[in-house]
């Protein structure tokens, strides 16, 4: 049981890092560049933190509270799922919606931040992200339904964890379209490609880059750290509803939770490398997409009760 | 009713066979010059006569006789007619001229600086095209941006995503090169011409130089001008590689961005290899080139462009197969063929959207030895079509290169080591050099003196900011950054 919350902890810890170590990694690789070490994300931010912080005159409070709101929303969703068989710290029924919820405020505080400095590279950074948002959370809401539906578990612990191999016995066919739809989400909300270009410097194009352009120093570092615990959120989401954990030891599970998580940061560096950004317009239709995908799934089930 | 004086281009003729024509003949000449089959490739202000008063003075292209005619007409009262309006093509150069001679184009629809926002005796305004509406708003963009690039301000009325309007106000970068001319040629005035544009350093300074040997009656010889043509089309090369590579960049894929990079710092490198600059500084002077290829160098380059046109081909042939990249260049930032015609765009961008302009094609002459040269044209006038102009250029200029090399001929690479420090007296003389962004024209006239008397320096990108304004026009905003990288124009260029 210790060895299990031991290794649950150190994987909260180092997976978001590494997710982001892999996927610099095998983007240069591809590009046929040695890349940067796998632990350059924390050089980073410790050196981001040593940095000071400029304001802008026109910004409050609100452009402060952004990044501090966006990192505990962050955490708060990563406490309340599972990792492989080992439950959630915080477990409870219905804590689905918690989860949606706190990164739904995390994104409201990011976008309002934005707003808060009345730069028009903000503002439209801004509309884009709600754009997209308003699009991600249905798909989302849709799959959990599916999950709680399929393994009959109110929480997201008893959802992910163990019940998920009888699950895909019983309606395979449902959770293969929420896998997909989630697919899409996780590649929307991390502003990956094809939605978004994360290194790119052009302001004009960017969705979430574009939020953030006037957040310096320690503010900035609380939004990378935000990113990649997000990122590693919807990674685990996804490994939970994917990997049937079944009778695996506790401990064996959580490794094997990582090692999906890493997996699908190799996924994303290998869909960066070989994949052209969509054209903005083109953006909400994919979206779409995976909302319907997911309603899909939601249909099958019903179809199969 | 052409009395316009026909002459080559690289050639000089004395000013006074210049007709002096009346204001309306003038007019009639530009304005009537597109439905006769030219185009304007240079329009400015010559100091004239004894006086010095300026007289309009214009460089008309014909292509298909591939000659130049040019003509003058007398300012007078510091105003005359505007032909903007019958000829957009004029529109930036009208501009010019107002700003650096205190004179008025009447009847100029947008009279407003061109590089000098603070005139002293401002007749002309500085506000920019603005719409009203609800949810209309204005996005402002640069001068400093976010990456290392070049300083230009872009005011664009939006309406959500869409572009209604794009309006590009430039000159940050203004040196007064030209202004710096009068009097010379001094001993900085090779240095000034290979740094008023640097990545075009080679097509300027061959641009210049033709003009001096047309001054001084003394042609290049045959090595030297095979060894310039070889360094314009490696410049060519590694201008295109790096435009396709950026061009990927920007639509996020990875490969042949990351691949381009590289292969444009190789072919820099073949350039260093021919002058000991990656930009071809110090390689062009008159009569010829300053320093000679050894069959052991041409060997050792003939080998870097074997490997590098490999490497080229596979990195950019992804592009081309890959859908998603495809999707993000097509049918994005179109400019139709009449509007390219009417706003007097050149190389590859007049080229993508079907004009057949290429002073290698047309003004030449021998330039390009026995090498059968493709003139490349494509109709679309998208991303996409620039961009594929830009490679078909490019397989073109590999062969070139490593045609050129095999059969250098023999002989001297220049043909005097020292310019003159006084040309022919009372002559003036155009010179048209092909760029890897488009038509270079340098036009000169020189005093009794030898010296010059007025030095004209239109870089290609004069000509086709306008294009990149227009190929904006009902566009996604977040389309810029790749419509203006397809364009890829200079600022240093324009600003002079």
């Amino acid at each position: 049981m210790l060895l299990s919350v031991l290794l649950h902890g150190f994987a909260c810890l180092a997976g978001p890092v590494l997710m982001v170590g892999m996927i610099q990694r095998t983007k240069a690789v591809f590009a046929g560049r040695r890349g940067p070490p796998l632990l350059q994300f924390v050089s980073d931010l410790l050196k981001l933190f040593r940095r000071g912080v400029v304001l802008s005159r026109t910004t409050s409070w609100v452009f402060l509270a952004g990044p501090v709101i966006g990192l505990v929303t962050a955490a708060l969703a990563l406490l309340l799922l599972p990792l492989g068989r080992h439950a959630a710290w915080l477990s409870f029924e219905g804590d689905f919606v918690l989860f949606a919820c706190a990164l739904g405020l995390g994104r409201f505080f990011t976008v309002a931040a934005a707003l808060d400095t009345g730069s028009p590279f903000e503002g439209m950074g801004g509309a884009r992200e709600v754009t997209l948002g308003a699009l991600a959370e249905p798909a989302l809401f849709m799959g959990f339904m599916v999950l709680a539906r399929a393994t009959d578990a109110g929480s997201l612990s008893d959802m992910l964890g163990g019940s998920m191999t009888a699950a895909w016995r019983e309606s395979g066919a449902s959770l293969t379209a929420i896998g997909l739809s989630w697919c899409l989400v996780l590649l929307a909300e991390n502003a990956r490609i094809p939605f978004d270009d994360p290194t790119t410097h052009l302001e004009l194009t960017m969705i979430h880059e574009a939020m953030i352009l006037d957040h310096t120093g320690p503010f900035l570092a609380l939004i990378f750290l935000a990113s990649s615990l997000r990122l590693f959120v919807f990674s685990l989401l996804l490994v939970g509803l994917v990997v049937p954990f079944g009778t695996l030891e506790t401990p064996v599970s959580v490794l094997v939770a990582l090692a999906g998580a890493l997996a699908v940061a190799l996924s994303i560096g290998i869909v960066e490398s070989v994949l052209a950004r969509l054209r903005l317009v083109q953006v909400p239709k994919l979206m779409v997409a995976s909302v319907l995908m997911a309603a899909f799934g939601a249909v099958l089930l019903v179809g199969n009760a | 009713m052409t009395s316009l004086l026909t002459i080559r281009n690289g050639t000089a003729a004395p000013l006074r066979t210049i007709p002096i024509l009346g204001a309306v003949e003038f007019a009639e000449a530009v304005v009537g010059a597109p439905a006769r089959g030219r185009r304007v490739a240079s329009l400015f202000a010559l100091p004239w006569g004894t006086s010095r008063a300026p007289h309009l003075a214009v460089v008309l292209a014909h292509d298909d006789a591939g000659v130049l005619e040019c003509g003058v007409t007398e300012i007078v009262g510091h105003r005359f007619a505007s032909m903007t309006e019958s000829c957009p093509e004029v529109h930036l150069f009208e501009r010019e001229i107002a700003e650096n001679w205190s004179v008025v184009p009447e009847g100029h629809p947008w009279l407003k600086p061109v590089r000098r926002w603070q005139t002293p005796n401002d007749t002309t305004t500085a506000e920019f095209f603005q719409m009203a509406g609800d949810e209309i708003h204005e996005v402002a963009v640069g001068p400093v941006h976010a990456g290392v690039i070049e300083p230009g301000h872009f005011r664009f009325q939006c309406h959500g995503e869409h572009v209604f309007h794009l309006e590009i106000a430039l000159g940050y970068q203004h040196r007064g090169i030209e202004g710096a001319l009068v009097g010379g040629p001094k001993k900085r005035t090779i240095h000034q011409i290979e740094t008023l544009a640097g990545d075009t350093t080679i097509g300027h300074a061959i641009a210049y130089c033709q003009l001096i040997e047309a001054l001084i009656e003394e042609p290049a010889t045959a090595r030297g001008r095979t060894l310039r043509a070889i360094a314009l089309e490696l410049e060519r090369l590694a201008n295109h590689v790096g435009d396709l590579g950026a061009l990927a960049g920007d639509v996020g894929f990875l490969p042949t961005a990351s691949f381009c990079g590289r292969l444009r710092g190789d072919l820099l490198n073949m350039t260093a290899l021919l002058s000991g600059n990656r930009f071809g500084r110090g390689l062009v002077r008159p009569t010829g080139v300053a320093l000679d290829c050894e069959p052991a160098r041409g060997q050792m380059l003939l080998e870097r462009l074997h490997a590098a046109a490999r490497d080229i081909e596979d990195a950019v042939s992804l592009l081309w197969t890959s859908p998603s990249v495809m999707s993000r260049f097509e049918e994005v930032g179109r400019v139709t063929t009449a509007t390219a015609r009417s706003l007097g765009l050149v190389g590859p961008a007049a080229r993508a959207s079907g004009l057949a302009r290429d002073v290698r094609a047309h003004h030449a002459g021998d330039f390009f030895g026995a090498s059968p040269f493709d003139l490349v044209t494509n109709e679309a006038g998208d991303v996409f079509s620039r961009a594929y102009v830009r490679w078909l250029e490019t397989r073109w200029a590999l062969d070139f290169v490593r045609a050129r090399l095999l059969g250098l001929p023999d002989g001297p690479i220049r043909a005097r080591e020292n310019v003159p420090s006084t040309l022919g007296a009372s002559l003036f003389a155009v010179s048209l050099v092909e760029g890897w962004r488009g038509e270079i024209c340098h036009v000169a006239a020189t005093d009794d003196g030898g010296r010059f008397l007025a030095y004209k320096v239109v870089d290609p990108s004069f000509h086709n900011w306008m294009g990149l304004q227009m190929a904006l026009r009902d566009q996604q905003i977040s389309d810029f950054p790749l419509c203006n990288k397809s364009f890829n124009l200079s600022y240093c260029g324009h600003d002079l």
